[in-house]
């Protein structure tokens, strides 16, 4: 099976170059992230990117495969073409071959508040909430940060610092829909202005690739929907 | 050399790392928390089940039969006081994170939903309990993540991407930080701390089919070991019953508590002869001994009869889809099978290391020293899977970790809050234990050097050596086999070799600093299984197939220097009456 796989060491590198690979015996079910180990092991031990889980849940190997972004733990090799191409997330600083610094993504982050905030005291228990209440935070508090929506989002490529993108948007969405959370009239306000939120064009790139099956685009347009009817 | 000075350095960002951090931060103390991933990444997000507290949402329950089933559990290796503690502070612990915001999962009446697990009961071995809270079979996740956010609220300080490589003291052995360098540029720094906290979680890489992350490799156990504290009761390696066989992903056992079980080959309902009462949700270390007794007389299941199957599909997509989605994403995703049709392959899989670094119920790292048993380390914590407290003794029960993590977190940074009114000041480095932890790091730098076998060889035959001489079942050949092919292992690491030399993002050398790590885990758990000949909880030896209580209630301890003691269990609980060992049946 062949593999074409992006390059770049800042250390010795002029610029950054596709290199060629190949692996005989492919398992039946093999994953990208298998593929990328025994390459690591048997072939080139300088080839680096991030990896944890191994199973979907941890977010770690977030990279872009024949052109789209996912997760190399969960892509099966057999049903990809080859040369199976493998870039780092696209937009981002390549820090070394698949691995980009992640700092923009994580501070967009940060700055949607994403922690509950409850203003009463707590009580002694659990803070009451109804199933139906609960099923409000399903697809929105899934996301594993892998960042493979927000670095294919178009809005997200060209405003970078100003546009929040879908993964930090999601999480505003997950606080915002959560019965618990007292901050709501907060939240939306700081979500105003041109960019932050309303940057979104409805591209849907984001909700193509997550792995994760959730779906951004909604939860902005949910977000959008909450601020109109409270300007009202 | 870079150095930076905090009240408190804590090494490990998964759930023991960050409730210990978020504790520490808003008590104005400051703390560096440093992590070989991005926080959200540790394995703690992995987490599926649940984590046990007698809430009574579900069944009638309390604390002390929570107490009792656990002791029972660890096969009366546990030690009680700090169980007691656990099972009392469990309520207030789950109250705590979903204060904290952990989204889970609920009951019609608005309060947190609980799943029955493996080894609860009612009234101490009656009626099973369901005392599993849980966010769908998503709780750690759930539980990771709203940790790091109010982490962020709190504005902890972290350290993304950093390794740790060895724990630095002061002459007089007193723990005074840790040298780590920034994975990004290679940057090495001193962080110099008046406590340092380990929560460096598990050693499941030991094994290679497991259900642990990459990352699990006990980094925080080497650097204890090579610090000169022993490792407790390491030979106690649980193997959860139902990985998926041959490829090591978990499939909870909150599958099995929502009312999935096991059939072998010839389509038998096997637990039903094993644990007659508990079925499917005995120990798991009864389990995994079942399933792989009943491969091993050949009643498995397909083609070369070398698993069994978990059927889930009784249940109905509606429940599956409700509260268990993730593994049914990863059944569709790893096996192509929906477990709402098709029952999923399973076979014991190594999942949890029991066994850690010692401590008392403080988080306080205790050594022998002496007549003494168990001295406090000075300015040395742990807590989490690395910690050996111990709450899970021989055998841990599911849903008992998160607990033990988020309990021991809180209290290990409650004792360092104190620790630190007593003692304002930094201490003095020892400039000789930096040179050390520099020579551990800088082995690896050997330009020019093309000879020495490569570290993914080497680890790829520890592994293999671990399970093939180290697993469910033992006896004294294997084992003993084992112990001469990991000190010769040990010997071989010494001249291994990596190629990669860049200082920027060299995951070749964090990979080669965890090899040395596991490869002091596997040197202190063959040990301790070889010596230890009796069968207690996950340790189940061919030849010795009773639990001896007269030679061996007693915790193993193995140090590198003189390799292994023992020590008293503590049998006295705080307050209630000690549960003196009895024979474990389900
Ligand atoms: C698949 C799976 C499912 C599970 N399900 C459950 C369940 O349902 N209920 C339950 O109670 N338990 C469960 N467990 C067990 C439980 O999840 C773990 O025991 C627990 O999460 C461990 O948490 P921790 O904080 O100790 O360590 P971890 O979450 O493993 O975190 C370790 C941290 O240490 C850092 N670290 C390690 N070495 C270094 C180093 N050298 N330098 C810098 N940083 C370092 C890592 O980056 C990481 O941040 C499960 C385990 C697995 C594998
Ligand atoms: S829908 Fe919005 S957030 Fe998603 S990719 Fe398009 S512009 Fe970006
Ligand atoms: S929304 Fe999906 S793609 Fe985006 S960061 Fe979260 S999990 Fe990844
Ligand atoms: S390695 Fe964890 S998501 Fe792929």
């Amino acid at each position: 099976m062949k593999f074409k796989v992006y390059r770049y060491n800042p250390d010795v590198d002029a610029k950054p170059y596709m290199q060629d690979y190949e692996l005989e015996d492919i398992e039946p079910g093999m994953m990208l992230l298998a593929a990328l180990l025994r390459i690591k092991d048997e072939l080139d031990e300088t080839l680096s990117f991030r990896r944890s889980c191994g199973e979907g849940v941890c977010g770690s190997d977030g990279m872009n495969i024949n052109g789209t972004n996912g997760l190399a733990c969960i892509s099966p090799v057999a049903e990809l073409k080859q040369p199976i191409e493998v870039r780092p997330l696209p937009g981002q600083p390549v820090v070394r071959d698949l691995i980009v610094d992640m700092d923009q993504f994580y501070q967009q982050y940060r700055a949607v508040k994403p922690y509950l905030i409850v203003k009463d005291p707590m009580p002694e228990v659990e803070l009451p909430q109804t199933p139906e209440q609960r099923e409000k935070l399903d697809g929105l508090y899934e996301c594993i940060l892998c960042g493979c929506c927000s670095t294919a989002c178009p809005s997200f490529w060209w405003n970078p610092d100003k546009f929040l993108g879908p993964a930090a948007l999601l999480q505003a969405s997950r606080f915002i829909e959560d019965s618990r959370d007292q901050a709501l009239d907060e939240r939306l306000a700081d979500l105003e202005g041109p960019f932050k939120l309303f940057r979104c064009h409805t591209i849907m790139n984001c909700v193509q690739v997550c792995p994760k099956g959730l779906n951004p685009t909604k939860a902005i347009g949910d977000i959008k929907k909450k601020m109109v009817t409270r300007s009202l | 050399m870079k150095r930076r000075q905090f009240d408190t350095l804590i090494i490990g960002a998964g759930g023991g790392g960050l409730r210990a951090a978020l504790q520490l931060s808003n008590a104005d103390t400051s703390v560096a928390v440093v992590s070989k991933v991005f926080p959200t990444r540790s394995h703690t997000v992995a987490a599926q089940g649940g984590m046990n507290a007698a809430l009574s949402n579900v069944t009638q329950d309390n604390w002390h039969w929570h107490m009792f089933d656990t002791v029972k559990g660890s096969d009366y290796l546990g030690d009680q006081d700090a169980i007691e503690y656990m099972c009392r502070a469990a309520p207030k612990a789950v109250y705590e994170l979903e204060h904290f915001g952990v989204p889970f999962s609920r009951l019609d009446n608005g309060s947190i939903y609980q799943r029955p697990f493996g080894g609860q009961s009612q009234n101490f071995g009656g009626d099973q309990a369901a005392r599993t809270c849980a966010a769908a079979d998503r709780t750690g996740h759930a539980i990771l993540h709203s940790l790091y956010q109010q982490n962020i609220h709190a504005k902890t300080h972290f350290f993304d991407e950093y390794f740790a490589v060895d724990l630095l003291k002061d002459e007089e052995g007193h723990v005074l930080g840790a040298l780590v360098f920034n994975i990004h540029d290679g940057e090495i720094i001193v962080i110099e701390a008046k406590t340092t906290l380990l929560a460096t979680g598990g050693a499941g890489q030991l094994f290679r089919t497991t259900t642990n992350a990459l990352i699990n490799t006990g980094d925080g156990l080497g650097m204890a070991l090579r610090a000169g504290i022993p490792l407790q009761d390491m030979e106690f390696f649980q193997f959860h019953p139902t990985g998926i066989a041959g490829r090591g992903m978990l499939i909870t056992e909150g599958a099995r508590g929502e009312g999935g079980y096991l059939v072998n080959g010839d389509g038998e309902r096997l637990m039903e002869r094993y644990a007659p009462k508990a079925k499917d949700l005995a120990s798991r270390d009864v389990v995994s001994r079942a399933i792989a007794t009943e491969v091993r007389d050949g009643r498995g299941c397909g083609p070369n009869k070398d698993h069994v199957m978990l059927k889930l599909d009784h249940l109905g997509e509606a429940v599956i889809q409700k509260r268990l989605p993730g593994i049914r994403q990863t059944c569709i995703t790893f096996l192509g099978i929906d477990p709402a049709e098709t029952p999923i392959p399973v076979f014991p899989t190594a999942h949890y290391t029991m066994g850690g670094i010692p401590t008392n119920r403080y988080g306080q790292v205790v050594v022998p020293v002496k007549d003494t048993p168990e001295e406090p380390v000075f300015g040395l914590y742990a807590a989490g899977e690395c910690a050996c407290v111990s709450v899970h003794g021989a055998n841990r029960l599911g849903g008992n970790s998160l607990l033990d993590i988020l309990v021991f977190g809180r209290a290990a940074a409650n004792h360092i809050i104190e620790h630190l009114a007593e003692n304002r000041y930094h201490l003095t480095m020892d400039e000789n234990s930096i040179d050390k932890a520099m020579e551990n790091l800088q082995r690896w730098d050997q330009k020019g050097k093309t000879d020495g076998e490569s570290v993914s060889q080497l680890r790829d035959e520890l592994k293999a050596v671990m399970e093939e001489h180290c697993s469910v079942f033992r006896n004294e050949d294997v084992l003993k086999q084992g112990v001469e092919k990991v000190e010769q292992l040990a010997r071989r690491l010494k001249d291994a070799r990596i190629d990669d030399q860049s200082s920027v993002f060299n995951t070749a050398k964090v990979e080669a600093l965890e090899l040395d790590n596991l490869m002091c885990c596997a040197l202190a758990t063959i040990h301790s299984a070889y010596a230890r000949t009796e069968s207690r909880g996950a340790h189940s030896r061919m030849d010795y197939t009773e639990r001896d209580d007269k030679h061996w209630m007693r915790h193993s301890l193995y140090s590198l220097e003189s390799g292994l003691d023992y020590k008293p269990v503590r049998t006295k609980p705080m307050s209630v009456d000690s549960f003196p060992p009895k024979p474990r049946v389900y």
